[in-house]
């Protein structure tokens, strides 16, 4: 059973939900990039979402656009990401990570030395935002074979065939964009989210975490009570752009544990 | 005999012109690309929607636009035959308005109430700017703030048409970005927007549509060739950016295989230099870049790198995954004219033949120029003239160190 699956079975049983925090990897540099992930778990994060810097990240808003660029701009790069979870590795072997990003960096380095080189460096999961389940069964199969696991997202558009097909391609589990629109966007739907999300866990058959637009624990609550995660994202790397030099770490770790004392309220009650 | 010919029946069902193109999107978008391949397979065959293009494009581009034999140009070169097709003629001055047109129609069939487009140049997003005045469309338009900076004119023309101008400030600030921003918007609004896409890239159906309306341009020189000269051109010249015009102006020449086809691409300060926007011709590597994949400006870690072109309408870091197939089919043949070898063609256009050329188009006729002396006088060159060179009056000034 992979890291993930672990992950999700062991909070099922205890009745919780799964709290994921992105940030993305470098921003605003390479040093910082272990310390906040220590910071994520020790504020209570369960799965942590690495952000691959792409220079056209189409899918993101400005947030996360602006942590690329800070990123980028100090010479990040996909085999450095790879170094970084390598380091986090060394210290941390229970916390799934899954690296977020888009195809071309993973195109360049080589699907299959990729694959490779993310086994080794100790990453569970990928989620290519750009690669929809036609577009990569390259990268499908040699993560499959890798035992590594393939998250995919289902968006409020999709139909319920489409909700089969993704499951299909996909593993560890499913994300599903609580909006129409980019990364860090303003409103959620929650009916809506509260009407699609029971429909994809039986058609897909493994868990399912919202993202896109959670800014609060009030609304990370809301979405716990249906799904079995919950992404934060551009919220956490607003946190880390406003934080003074040094209190990255600590701001973040603050606000995440605001998020992971709601999510548990869920499971008490 | 040309019913024998025979045509490719590319892309495939899922957009992939051998291992190029493709659907490269967030989920978001898949339902929206899908709807717009229904939508257009069936305005394709539709007879009344035809008919309505062909009308809009008669009485409101001025279609069909005339081949001129640039005969002072070519007497005083020396060699080979230069002939323009004239789509600097059209209704808003380039041949971008073709393809705004057809989508606009395709909108108005979807019950679409808003049109976002990215510019370059500004001559898409002036051309979508004016189709939907046309048909009452709310409009918005990406450019990046380099491109705003080139291209104030055109800025200003679009803000006449009713269109809000958006500045992109992200990135290299230039079409790239514009397209990035323009996709955001659409995954964002994607319920009441068409998405009037300007250039034979992007995800699939794009770069089918684009081409299919753009054919236009090569249907016409077709029985144009034949009327007027009695035979096809012996070389067909287009200016490569995304390369709309050059996949509208080859792809009926596809069957013609006596007929060369060249596209031209930016060399920029030189390929040497590394500061270009020529993709094919400096065999970039292949990468996935706005929902397609393609020959791609990138650096050893797969980040899109910064391109430099004269001409802000060919300053693009991919190309149209149908031209990579071309390219490693053979079929056609793609180079590169520099920055200066551009504007040397404008201003002799200008001084032989009374026509100020856009500078993307001046790229393909500096191809000519330079093939025409090796040739001998009974050979014909046809250049896309994609576009006039108003829009770019400040740009060769300031290069020729005048200021308005």
């Amino acid at each position: 059973m992979s890291r993930i699956q672990t992950i999700f079975q062991r909070l099922q049983a205890e009745g919780r939900k799964a709290l994921i925090p992105f940030i993305t990897a470098g921003d605003p540099d390479a040093e910082s990039t272990v310390p906040l992930m220590r910071s994520l778990v020790a504020g209570g994060a369960d799965i942590i979402e690495l952000g691959v810097p792409f220079s056209d990240p189409m899918a993101d808003g400005p947030v996360i656009q602006r942590a690329s660029e800070r990123a980028l701009a100090k010479g990040m790069s996909l085999a450095r990401v790879l170094g970084i979870v390598r380091a986090f590795r060394a210290e941390n072997d229970l916390t799934p990570v899954v690296l977020m990003g888009y195809a071309n960096p993973i195109e360049a380095m080589g699907v299959s030395v990729f694959v490779d080189a993310a086994k080794q460096a100790g990453v569970d999961g990928v989620l290519v935002v750009d690669y929809p389940p036609e577009e990569c069964a390259d990268l499908t199969a040699s993560m499959r074979a890798a035992g590594l696991d393939q998250v995919f997202l289902l968006a409020p558009t999709s139909s319920e065939q489409r909700f089969r097909d993704v499951a299909q391609a996909g593993s560890g589990y499913l994300y599903y964009v609580s909006l129409k629109g980019v990364t860090g966007a303003a409103s959620i739907d929650m009916d809506e989210i509260a009407r699609r999300i029971p429909r994809i866990r039986a058609v897909a058959g493994m868990p399912v975490g919202v993202g896109f637009g959670i800014r609060d624990a009030e609304t990370a609550k809301k979405i716990g009570a249906v799904a079995d995660a919950v992404v934060i994202g551009s919220r956490i790397v607003q946190e880390i752009e406003a934080s003074e030099r040094g209190q990255a770490c600590a701001n973040v770790e603050t606000f995440v544990r605001g998020i992971r004392v709601a999510l548990d309220e869920l499971a008490g009650a | 005999m040309a019913e024998m010919r025979q045509q490719y029946s590319l892309p495939d069902a899922r957009g992939h012109f051998g291992s190029y193109g493709g659907v490269f999107v967030a989920e978001t978008l898949m339902p929206a690309l899908e709807e717009l391949s229904v939508a257009f397979e069936a305005c394709r065959k539709d007879a009344a929607f035809i008919a309505e293009y062909e009308h809009e494009l008669r009485h409101y581009v001025g279609r069909p636009s005339p081949i001129y034999h640039a005969k002072r140009l070519s007497e005083h070169l020396g060699g080979a035959q230069i002939l323009l097709k004239r789509e600097d003629l059209n209704h808003t001055g380039a041949h971008k308005v073709n393809n705004c047109v057809g989508q606009a129609l395709l909108a108005k069939r979807m019950g679409k109430p808003r049109v976002i487009a990215e510019t370059g140049a500004g001559q898409h997003g002036v051309a979508t700017a004016t189709v939907a005045a046309r048909y009452g469309f709310e409009c918005v338009v990406y450019m990046g703030t380099e491109d705003v900076k080139r291209q104030a004119a055109n800025v200003y023309r679009m803000k006449l048409l009713g269109a809000t101008v958006v500045p992109v400030d992200s990135g290299s600030k230039t079409l790239k970005d514009a397209l990035n921003e323009a996709m955001r918007d659409w995954v964002t609004n994607v319920s009441n927007t068409f998405y009037i896409l300007g250039t034979v890239a992007g995800p699939h159906p794009y770069p089918m549509i684009v081409r299919d309306f753009q054919t236009v341009i090569g249907r016409e020189c077709l029985a144009q060739m034949k009327e007027s000269f009695g035979c096809q051109p012996d070389v067909a010249i287009a200016c490569v950016g995304g390369g709309s015009n050059a996949i509208g102006f080859f792809h009926p020449y596809i069957p013609f295989e006596e007929v060369r086809l060249v596209g031209v691409e930016a060399a920029g300060e030189g390929i040497e230099t590394g500061r270009h926007a020529a993709p094919l011709t400096a065999n970039a590597k292949v990468g996935v870049l706005h929902g397609n994949r393609t020959y791609l400006m990138q650096d050893e870690n797969g980040q899109v790198i910064e391109t430099h072109s004269v001409s802000a309408g060919l300053d693009y870091p991919g190309v149209g995954p149908e031209h990579a197939w071309l390219k490693d089919s053979g079929r056609a043949e793609y180079v590169a004219a520099t920055d200066s070898e551009a504007l040397e063609a404008f201003h002799a256009l200008c001084r032989f033949e009374g026509i100020i050329p856009a500078l993307e188009s001046s790229h393909a006729l500096a191809h000519a120029m330079k093939i025409a002396p090796t040739m001998a006088r009974d050979k014909l060159l046809l250049v896309c003239l994609s576009g006039r060179g108003d829009k770019d009056m400040h740009t060769v000034a300031e290069r020729s160190g005048i200021q308005f």
